[in-house]
């Protein structure tokens, strides 16, 4: 028997099942279809200014930093603004994203490169798929638009995310991502980014800055 | 199957930690910092109590139903052009694991925090075979250069202090200048992100875990605060996920649920820095992400264990907050404990997976205080496990000779209740009278391995059955 059908058939002894009953399998299959949400905190359900503020403060717990603008155009500036203040080359990587892609960055000195990251980038630009106010969570989906090494192998990251992208909850977020995606598939990887690396491993002293970014900005356009 | 335990040895092993300064200064640590941080995060949450249900339902429904949400995942990781392979035991999930491995022509393999990849030990296998395991988390790396087990389950070097991780990496890290400042943790963080950071862009298969799985996509979740997780899975040609059967869950709002309780039980955190929702290799279009997506579900031991009143142990999420709230674990830290898992969900998972011959002691090194339980984001009732593990031990003669006839003795009192009551009333009576002036003893006749580490308090001189008669008596007068 194959270790697969010998783990199948212990754990169908063990319940006392033999995996055809009707009933069984119409629970899963219906909790599979209807996917309930379960227990929704009241903190995030709430929505325009409100949800926005409750984003920037959680993002701000997180130990990120945020900051808005009123249009995609600001967006290279305030980047531009936000490296100068910390005394970082004025260098950027992005993907292929096309909001990212269509901002004005000759209006600034910022030098671009494209594509994933393979180590040696300083500086990396991503766009969000959405935002999470209840906790002040990015999310973000892998694919040459926002390749998955520009979250983690720079030490400074930047986030764009779209005001009315930002979710009171990660089911809304779920439910964007069944809709772009399709039910039941998924990118290869989603992201949910709360804040820069860090880690408690030495003494339970929190430190910045353990694999990923040492820093974590995040943008938000509010068109 | 060797299984390299020193659990047998728990009372031992408790001697010596409770003697070693270094060990003592550390879970300091555990006692300040896990508990008010748990107690901070679920306070500002008002729906935590209820997050907590909805994570014990969601558990016990999936294990119900864990046959078909198995079936349903492995579909799902095969449409998106992963591969799915199972693995009865220790030994099969390490030839699987071998054999991908040897099949990437790896050399070097870097891995994320996984306990179960503890279970299985397979650094020694990867290593006697000459592929090169490299930890990644900060702690784990720690303990993997001083060739030591993981002493917590979120906290892998929590038994350590900064000046023996400073003296760890000046053995190792030979090729930096002999010099240089070490003195401040920030700098011995520093030094593992550079030295680490070779490591993962060289690597040629990324190991990592599974806090769980979704059925409904074929995702694999993990969740870290250095991001050391995601380097180890994205930048390698190769990504091997390694879970146990239990890690299952239907769908990504169930995962959210416990996501919810997960950071907050274990850090105090409303939710890790990084959680990472994996679902097969890289599409067409990518630009980065591995080419091979692997997963070996690993029984070893757990289907067993449904059906039984140890199924409940199966809701556990490895957060460590048991632990983290275990007088216990506080006095000898885990490795004491002897195998993998340690802390209060140690004494219950060890003796299920090695055997109760082997790990009799741990369900025995409890007070019963219930602040596991009490903490437990999934509500498992460890102490009554413990005491399940206790009552087998007893039946099947495990149970020390002198344990045996103490309790013999015990029962011939306990079943005859006016001698019982005689009995009591005088030691404590005596007790009360002797130490009455210090309120507590230094030492006791057959109490020693009691009063020598903790001064025992002295009775007040009436028995508990005397005062309720009394008290009682008071209230219907």
């Amino acid at each position: 028997m194959s270790a697969r059908d010998d783990i199948f058939a212990n754990i169908r002894r063990s319940l006392g099942v033999n995996g055809s009953e009707t009933i069984r399998r119409q629970i899963v299959e219906d909790r599979l279809e209807r996917a309930p949400k379960g227990v929704i905190p009241k903190r995030g359900q709430v929505s325009g200014e409100e949800r926005l503020a409750l984003f920037k403060t959680m993002v701000e717990t997180s130990l990120a930093t945020v900051t808005e603008v009123s249009s995609p155009a600001e967006v290279p500036q305030a980047i531009a603004l936000f490296l100068r203040n910390h005394n970082l080359p004025a260098t950027l990587r992005m993907g292929e994203d096309l909001r990212l892609k269509a901002m004005p960055w000759s209006d600034t000195s910022l030098e671009i490169t494209y594509g994933p990251s393979e180590g040696r980038d300083l500086n990396a630009v991503s766009h969000a798929f959405g935002g999470i106010a209840e906790s002040g969570t990015l999310a973000l989906v892998s694919g040459p638009e926002n390749p998955s090494t520009l979250n983690f192998l720079p030490d400074n990251h930047i986030i764009v995310v779209s005001a009315k992208d930002i979710a009171s909850d990660y089911e809304s977020v779920w439910n964007r991502v069944r809709f772009a995606y399709g039910k039941g598939s998924m990118p290869r990887t989603v992201n949910w980014i709360t804040g820069p690396s860090r880690s408690g491993d030495i003494e339970q002293t929190l430190l910045l800055g353990a694999h990923g970014p040492r820093r974590l900005h995040v943008v938000v356009v509010c068109d | 199957m060797t299984v390299h335990s020193t659990s047998p040895q728990f009372k031992q092993n408790a001697a010596r930690a409770l003697k070693d300064g270094q060990l003592q200064k550390a879970l300091g640590n555990v006692k300040q910092g896990f508990i008010d941080k748990r107690r901070m995060a679920a306070d500002k949450l008002p729906e935590f109590e209820s997050l907590r249900d909805s994570a014990r339902d969601i558990k016990n429904h999936t294990l119900e139903h864990l046959d078909l949400y198995l079936e349903a995942y492995e579909e799902k990781v095969q449409a998106s052009g992963g591969h799915v392979h199972f693995a009865r035991d220790a030994q099969e999930a390490r030839d699987i694991i071998l054999a991908i491995c040897r099949e990437a022509g790896a050399k070097t393999v870097t891995k994320g925090k996984s306990m179960i990849s503890e279970e299985i030990e397979i650094n020694r296998h990867l290593e006697a075979n000459g592929i090169r395991p490299v930890e990644t988390d900060l702690g784990e790396y720690i303990i993997q250069l001083r060739g030591e087990l993981p002493s917590h389950i979120i906290a892998p070097a929590v038994h350590l202090n900064a000046t023996q991780v400073e003296q760890d990496f000046r053995r190792v890290h030979t090729h930096l200048d002999a010099k240089r400042d070490l003195s401040e943790p920030v700098q011995l963080l520093t030094e593992a992100r550079a030295v680490l950071r070779e490591r993962f862009l060289a690597a040629d298969v990324g190991i990592t875990g599974a806090n769980f799985l979704v059925a409904e996509t074929g995702t694999s979740i993990i969740v870290t605060n250095e991001g050391n997780g995601d380097l180890t899975q994205i930048l390698p040609k190769t990504h091997i996920v390694l879970a146990s059967i239990e890690k299952i869950v239907p769908t990504l709002e169930d995962a959210s649920q416990l996501l919810r309780v997960l950071a907050r039980s274990a850090t105090g955190q409303e939710i890790s820095v990084y959680t990472t929702f994996s679902t097969g290799p890289r599409r067409s279009a990518d630009a980065d992400g591995p080419e091979n997506y692997h997963v070996v579900l690993i029984d070893n031991g757990r289907s067993s264990m449904l059906g039984t009143s140890f199924e409940e142990m199966l809701r556990c999420i490895r957060c460590g907050a048991c632990m983290n709230h275990c007088p216990v674990y506080h006095a000898v830290g885990g490795h004491a404990y002897g195998w993998v898992y340690p802390g209060p969900m140690g004494a219950v998972l060890t003796p299920s997976l090695i055997g109760v011959d082997q790990a009799g002691h741990l369900p025995n090194a409890s007070t019963f205080c219930g602040r596991c339980e009490s903490v437990c984001p999934v509500r498992i009732p460890l102490p009554k496990l413990m005491r399940h593990w206790r009552e087998r031990e007893f039946e099947r003669h495990l149970t020390p000779a002198t344990v045996r006839s103490g309790l013999r003795f015990w029962g011939f009192f306990a079943k005859r209740p006016a001698l019982y009551r005689l009995a009591t009333r005088a030691a404590m009576a005596t007790l009360g009278f002797m130490g009455r002036q210090r309120g507590r003893f230094t030492w006791l006749p057959l109490a020693k391995g009691w009063t020598k580490y903790r001064d025992f308090p002295a009775p007040q001189g009436e028995t508990f059955q005397a005062r309720w008669q009394r008290e009682r008596k008071g209230r219907a007068a």
